[in-house]
């Protein structure tokens, strides 16, 4: 059977402009043939959570640079359960420090890809959420 | 903005490219622009471009400035140092401000966090977990009399790095300056106020693009009458760059964006002579370090020569590319972070040997955290040393007449030319990036690099080569967020709101609407508000309910 088309989201929660990484990631899993969605920047949580309904996305992955990871992942959580899509995958990319990682992981978030991860760890650690959800 | 990398392992972007043979000699070079560079260069690489001394490069401080905008260089005056500071707190930016003038910096590049940049104020829902992060939070005047405590700022010119809402930080600054006894014309601001590039590569704005280029040509023509000493616009072809372009689009891009605010100025019936000499550029300093030089080199000389032929300026001060050379965070690594200290010092030999007129370099641990006071101090040191100890200051534009440079400058001249032929076909720069076009270009030239890099194509020492841990792991100390400075900041600010004239306060908004609606410049009215203690959420209002908010294409 063939495999079905992982679908994803990929967003730039709250204030920060630097999209240099989201739209290199967003053009990575394009290629490796994953269906991808960009939401633009300055995204607030809720409207994350209503892009990433309406276009039923399998993954939420966030693109986040300021420092403001924990503060935005936990709202995002919390507004996702509120929504009923606590089931969609969540992954974080960014300048996200290693001690924050298992806060983020603990949290509920299934992926943490700092900067400069390989394309292939990302790709198939997103496979890998993406099959068991 | 298409560049072909032909290559024989097929094509793809890099800082600079290599081939080699089995024996692992090299047989090609291929620049980042799209030049090639052979093994050796003699004179008959000078004839083959017509090189002409007095065409090409003229004495230092004569036209066409390839050479430097002053006939000394160094010896009369050293480079301008501008580390990028600002965190939490006024309070806490002020020390660091101090800290860093006692170490010998000569100027302040202010970070504002990104609630200031965006136009909110800390207490606002979308500031929630941004306040004091990636920079000094600002709500208003009483924000500015704690930072610049004790700053003389008719001695100390100050960079503020803030883009949609310049017009508002800058009338903030005079605001300032009055309240503590400077008289405008002594003060010397230069906000950053690119917002093209912003909408290309950083990311901070807000207003459509018609509208925000209005507000640059507002705060151009305000500083041109009001504000002698300020240079209201640093056209930033840096940010563009660490998108993704190229060292030749970054300076195509960069004069592109200038021609669109010389026109929204002109258009106003102002002579472009009365104030494109404030001008002033933030260029970026990583890469090759030959490119680096021939890209400064070249844009001096096309910059001085697009004003004299296009522009008609004749005033020889009023033709030079003045500005900031600097950076390079793209140039440098999460990896081993030490090795960025090295790297970035070689990037500031580049720009000393093109004759940057003010520096600053981003710090060693920048992707993992804002800088710490030990890293930013080592920049600072870096730069120090260039210029007081190996001998930078000695003689002016040391690499005149080196048979290399000199056609490598001229490759890069018609490189930026053929850059700027682009974008015009493309529609011109207002067009270009509303439609997206150059953002996607650079977006995708990104892509392939960070390919480039990961397969290893591209050398980066310490990423994809000599990996070894023990050579020294991401031991970085970080930067320390304290929340007790976001609850101090939103208490001042509520504190503020009931202390000032709130009748003053409204008054002044509402001239501002009125003013901003028929077309007023905005400046003046701006002033007001500030010295009233409106606060940036307030202002940032008016004027986006006048104006609504861009919608980028976000395409990638």
């Amino acid at each position: 059977m063939r495999e079905r088309k992982i679908k994803i989201l990929i967003a730039k929660p709250g204030l920060d402009g630097h999209d240099r990484g989201a739209k290199i990631v967003a053009l990575a899993l394009r290629d490796a043939g994953m269906e991808v969605v960009y939401t633009g920047l300055h995204q607030q949580v809720e409207e994350i959570v209503r892009t990433a309904i309406q276009e039923a996305v399998d993954i939420i992955g966030l693109s986040i640079m300021s420092g403001a990871h924990l503060t935005i992942c936990e709202n995002l959580l919390e507004r996702m359960k509120e929504e009923g899509i606590e089931s969609t995958g969540v992954v974080v990319g960014g300048v996200i420090p290693a001690r924050d990682i298992p806060k983020l992981e603990q949290m509920g978030i299934k992926g943490v890809y700092p900067g400069g991860t390989p394309f292939d760890v990302m790709i198939e650690g997103i496979k890998a959420i993406s099959s068991k959800l | 903005m298409d560049i072909a990398y032909s290559s024989k392992k097929g094509e793809y972007m890099g800082v600079a490219k290599y081939l080699k043979d089995e024996k692992g000699a090299i047989t090609e070079v291929e620049y980042q622009s799209g030049i090639k560079v052979k093994p050796t260069y003699t004179p008959a690489d000078l004839a083959a471009i017509g090189f002409e001394y007095e065409k090409d490069l003229g004495d230092p401080g004569e036209y066409p400035f390839t050479r430097s905008l002053h006939p000394q260089g160094y010896r009369s005056r050293a480079w301008t140092t501008r580390q990028y500071t600002g965190f939490g707190t006024p309070e806490e930016t002020n020390k660091r401000f101090k800290y860093m003038i006692s170490q010998g910096q000569t100027g302040l590049n202010v970070a504002f966090d990104l609630p200031t940049q965006m136009g909110l104020d800390s207490d606002s829902p979308r500031a929630a977990g941004e306040v004091g992060r990636v920079g000094m939070a600002v709500d208003s005047l009483r924000d500015f009399e704690i930072a610049f405590d004790g700053i003389p700022l008719d001695r100390i010119g100050t960079g503020l790095t803030i883009n949609a809402i310049a017009c508002v930080m800058l009338a903030m600054y005079q605001a300032l300056a009055e309240k503590t006894g400077f008289s405008r014309d002594r003060i010397s601001a230069t906000p950053q106020n690119d917002i093209l590039k912003e909408m290309i590569g950083r990311g901070a704005w807000i207003f459509p693009v018609d509208h925000a280029v209005r507000l640059v040509g507002d705060s151009i023509e305000y500083s041109m009458k009001a504000l002698p000493r300020c240079n209201p616009v640093s056209i930033c072809g840096y940010h563009i760059r660490e998108s993704g372009a190229t060292p030749s689009q970054e300076i195509a891009c960069a004069f592109e964006i200038a021609k669109s605010y010389i026109e929204n100025v002109t258009a106003r019936g102002i002579d472009v002579g009365d104030f494109v000499g404030r001008f002033s550029f933030n260029l970026n300093v990583f890469g090759n370090l030959w490119e680096q030089i021939g890209k400064f080199r070249a844009a001096r000389k096309l910059w001085a020569r697009m004003l004299r032929d296009e522009y008609g300026i004749q005033d020889k001060k009023k033709l030079f590319l003045r500005g900031l050379f600097g950076g390079g965070g793209s140039g440098l690594t999460k990896e081993q972070p030490e090795n960025n200290i090295m790297r970035s010092a070689f990037y500031a030999l580049g720009a000393a040997l093109s004759g940057a007129q003010t520096t600053a370099l981003c710090s060693f641990d920048e992707a993992y955290t804002i800088p710490t006071p030990r890293a930013a101090l080592l920049s600072l040191r870096t730069l120090e040393i260039i210029m007081d100890e190996v001998g930078l200051r000695d003689t002016v534009d040391p690499l005149a007449g080196s048979y290399f440079i000199e056609t490598l400058t001229k490759q890069m001249e018609d490189k930026i030319q053929e850059e700027m032929t682009a974008i015009q076909q493309a529609g011109g720069m207002i067009h270009s990036v509303s439609s997206g076009y150059i953002q996607r270009k650079v977006a995708q030239q990104a892509y392939a690099f960070e390919k480039g890099l990961q397969s290893g194509e591209y050398v980066k020492i310490g990423l994809n080569k000599y990996t070894d841990d023990d050579v020294g792991g991401p031991d970085v100390a970080l930067h320390e967020h304290d929340e007790a400075w976001v609850e101090k900041q939103i208490k001042r600010l509520q504190k503020l709101k009931k202390v000032r004239n709130s009748q003053a306060v409204k008054s002044t908004l509402k001239a501002l609407e009125k003013g901003t609606r028929q077309g007023d410049n905005v400046m003046p009215l701006l002033v007001d508000c500030c010295r009233e203690y409106a606060t940036v959420g307030e202002m940032t209002s008016v004027l986006r309910d006048v104006f609504g908010e861009w919608q980028e294409p976000g395409i990638f």
